[in-house]
């Protein structure tokens, strides 16, 4: 009995392995397929922010999967979280499957991980990650976020605009407590107002009890938290428990729905920055992105089967429109899988002149990783656990 | 400093004190049963303080599959005894203490998920830790518990990291809060104010070591357990199960934890792995009451909790390092009061 199911499988699979193959032969024949490389997290430590890029690609290939006769198609490897996997992916998605341009990964080791690799084999990487290159590094590598001195700067005008006039920091001990926190003393120096505390705390903590109390007792106007995640709430909880009364802001670094659930009524009034995206349903109707922020919602929901609920997805529907967006200005001569295809495609990404993402306007320049200007940013602010755009 | 900071400082470190204080009873009563360092301890506290977490929320907590794993793996582990034993006719008793007892807490936790009221919640949360700690000695230290206290303890320490581990699959990466208790705080004088979350904290530690102290000197279970820690073979020439009480011991442990992770939850966020920092300050804790002294060991989590409180707001990077640093002082101290005590007590066993 067992060898009749194994003998009628082998068979159905022999039938079906025919099929395909002249289907893809038909394919061939017509135009080949734009190879999309994809590399997330989909497990390790960072696997919630993976779980939520997978859906913003899948939105974006439901949004757009050809392009001049020329499907797109994706391969997608788990890289999880390790950035020497990501390394060995991005080579492997090279080398073997020949692919025309990387997309990927979450977090920052693994992106830039991946940008060296895209540089040696020359290979255009479109990231959805911070990634502070610039000069020849930038050249085959972009991303579709905004930097973090975007984001603070536009934080510390947000606070200029509020009158404030001395802030106190709390924020991580790491990388980017550091970065965010370079860029506080930069923008706040600017635009007058004195930076009155610094302090620290380690990723892991659980209690910033006694950092509130130092800022607090320098009497800041306003606090700026740090953070990322929900270790990013710490600060607005303590500040909460402590009485403190001056103004909240934070950098986009905390916007997760975790962040709100463990924030709760502590984050009341926290003033963020953000792209479009998160507030799609209240932009003015003038907003460049509000047409593809629509778009988006709706090829999301179409191949996911549920509303967006973070701004991960966002970043990742726009590296796929960033790639699509290119594909389209190269030659129709230059057949994909070859590298005059994958030099056209970096030139094409490299041109990308004010493509409307939902995360805002993408203008891209060869010798910088950044394309979305400050211009593009909104102020958001936290009121009942909804985020509420802010005129 | 001022007068207010230094007063804000010394409640919320009265507060850890008290915590440290729960862990460092059951550290010391498992210890002193068992010859364990149960690094597992915070774990177990952080299970129920996230497994709260996920019924506020109205999902199913994650410690059910959790139980029922290390059920499935105690039900094995008794088979395979029974058949080396060839006491088959025990099954009926073996299926209901590690098999149906344990689903217990879970049965009311999965019907708790859907109640309304925090209270039930909370009890329902606290329960779920119990059978971990039985469960979690009859499948991985019950089989070596005549091993050296350094295996025991490496032994342990794998543990805690299985435990996080599978923390992290089954309760995710995400920390969490869960409301407090009792909200609000009393008010001193202007600027002064204590939580009523940090009294009641405070309250409870102070009422079981009370009812520590009661169990452990007037009852019977508490003479069982306490001649097992004086003297295991002489207990046993009495009549006393070693296996009994060690799962005894456990059992009150993980009841402790559950308590610990309900009172922690409010006041710290909680992932899935802060439950070894709890432990090893603890640890510290229960190092100056000697492993075996409880008093000792409520004077060194105020110890410990006090000076963390207050090495936090100097310099809070190095706040881990002046907790662990008091074990340097504390260590040759001991050392010198009481020489070469460990050492010949790992002769005799």
């Amino acid at each position: 009995m067992f060898e009749q199911i194994n003998r009628r499988c082998v068979l159905r699979f022999v039938r079906s392995a025919l099929a395909v193959g002249v289907i893809g032969a038909g394919a061939a024949a017509q135009a080949a397929d734009i190879k999309v490389g994809v590399i997330l997290p989909l497990s390790g430590p960072i696997a919630a922010q993976g779980m939520s890029t997978v859906k913003g690609i899948k939105a974006g290939m439901q949004y757009q999967d050809s392009v001049n006769g020329h499907k797109l198609s994706m391969m997608q490897l788990d890289d999880a979280s390790n950035p020497s996997l990501s390394t060995r992916n991005a080579r492997k998605l090279i080398s073997q499957d020949n692919v025309d341009v990387l997309i990927g990964t979450g977090g920052v080791p693994g992106a830039l991980a991946i940008a060296t690799v895209a540089r040696e084999d020359k290979t255009p990487l479109v990231s959805f990650t911070p990634i502070n290159l610039s000069g020849e590094a930038a050249e085959w590598a972009k991303t579709t976020t905004q930097s973090g001195d975007v984001m603070v700067s536009a934080v510390v005008d947000e606070m200029k605009r509020n009158g404030v006039k001395t802030v106190g920091y709390i924020g991580f001990s790491d990388a980017w407590g550091d970065a965010a926190y370079a860029a506080l003393q930069k923008h706040a120096a600017d635009a007058g107002i004195k930076v009155v505390a610094n302090e620290r705390y380690a990723r892991a903590d659980n209690s910033v009890a006694a950092q509130v109390l130092k800022v607090m007792a320098a009497k800041p106007d306003a606090v700026l938290g740090g953070g990322a995640g929900t270790p990013g709430a710490l600060p607005y909880i303590g500040l909460h428990e402590r009485g403190y009364k001056g103004a909240l802001y934070g950098t986009h670094a905390i916007l997760s729905p975790e962040f709100v659930h463990l924030v709760g009524k502590a984050g009341e009034g926290l003033i963020v920055p953000t792209g479009p995206a998160l507030v799609g349903d209240q932009l003015a109707d003038s907003n460049a992105s509000k047409a593809i922020v629509e778009q988006y919602r709706k090829a999301y929901k179409a191949a996911n089967g549920e509303e967006p609920y973070d701004v991960f997805s966002a970043y990742a529907f726009d590296a796929w429109l960033v790639v699509a967006n290119a594909a389209k200005q190269v030659p129709s001569n230059i057949e994909p899988g070859t590298p005059a295809y994958r030099t056209a495609l970096r030139d094409a990404i490299n041109k990308t002149q004010k493509l409307a993402a939902t995360e805002g306007v993408i203008t891209f320049k060869p010798d910088d990783a950044y394309g979305v200007g400050k211009d593009s940013v909104v102020i958001v602010k936290l009121q009942k656990g909804q985020w509420m755009l802010q005129k | 400093m001022d007068p207010t900071i230094a007063f804000i400082l010394l409640t919320d470190g009265l507060a850890g004190s008290a915590l440290y204080l729960i862990i460092g009873l059951g550290l010391v009563l498992i210890f002193s049963v068992t010859r364990v360092i149960f690094v597992p301890f915070g774990s177990i506290a952080v299970f129920a303080a996230l497994s709260l977490g996920a019924m506020e929320l109205g999902r199913l907590p994650a410690a059910i599959p959790l139980i029922g794993l290390f059920v499935l793996l105690a039900l094995f582990m008794e088979c395979l005894r029974m058949r080396r034993q060839h006491s088959w006719r025990q099954w009926p008793r073996v299926l209901g203490v590690w098999g149906v007892l344990p689903l217990l807490p879970c049965a009311l936790a999965a019907w708790a998920s859907y109640q309304s009221a925090e209270l039930v919640k909370v009890a329902a949360a606290v329960l779920l830790a119990v059978p971990l700690g039985p469960l979690i000695e009859r499948v991985a230290l019950r089989p070596i518990a005549h091993s050296s206290v350094l295996a025991l303890l490496i032994v342990a320490l794998v543990l805690d990291q299985v435990l996080s581990g599978l923390g992290l699959l089954w309760f995710g990466p995400e920390g969490l809060r869960t409301s407090a208790a009792l909200e609000g705080s009393l008010t001193l004088s202007s600027g002064l104010a204590i939580n009523y979350q940090t009294l009641l904290t405070m309250a409870v530690a102070f009422g079981l070591a009370l009812v520590f102290y009661v169990v452990l000197q007037r009852t019977r279970i508490g003479k069982v357990l306490h001649a097992t820690a004086s003297n295991p073979t002489g207990a046993r020439l009495v009549g006393i199960r070693p296996a009994f009480t060690a799962t005894i011991a456990h059992l009150i442990a993980a009841l402790l934890a559950g308590i610990v992770g309900v009172l922690i939850s409010p006041v710290a966020t909680i992932y899935y792995d802060s439950g070894l920092i709890l432990t090893l300050k603890a640890f510290v804790a229960a190092i100056i009451g000697g492993m075996s002294s409880y008093p000792l060991t409520a004077l060194g989590a105020l110890l410990v909790g006090v000076s963390e409180s207050f090495a936090s707001f100097w310099n809070s990077g190095l706040k881990d390092a002046i907790v662990f640093g008091l074990l340097i002082p504390i260590l040759v101290i001991r050392s010198g009061l009481a020489p070469h005590h460990e050492e010949e007590e790992e002769g005799d066993a």
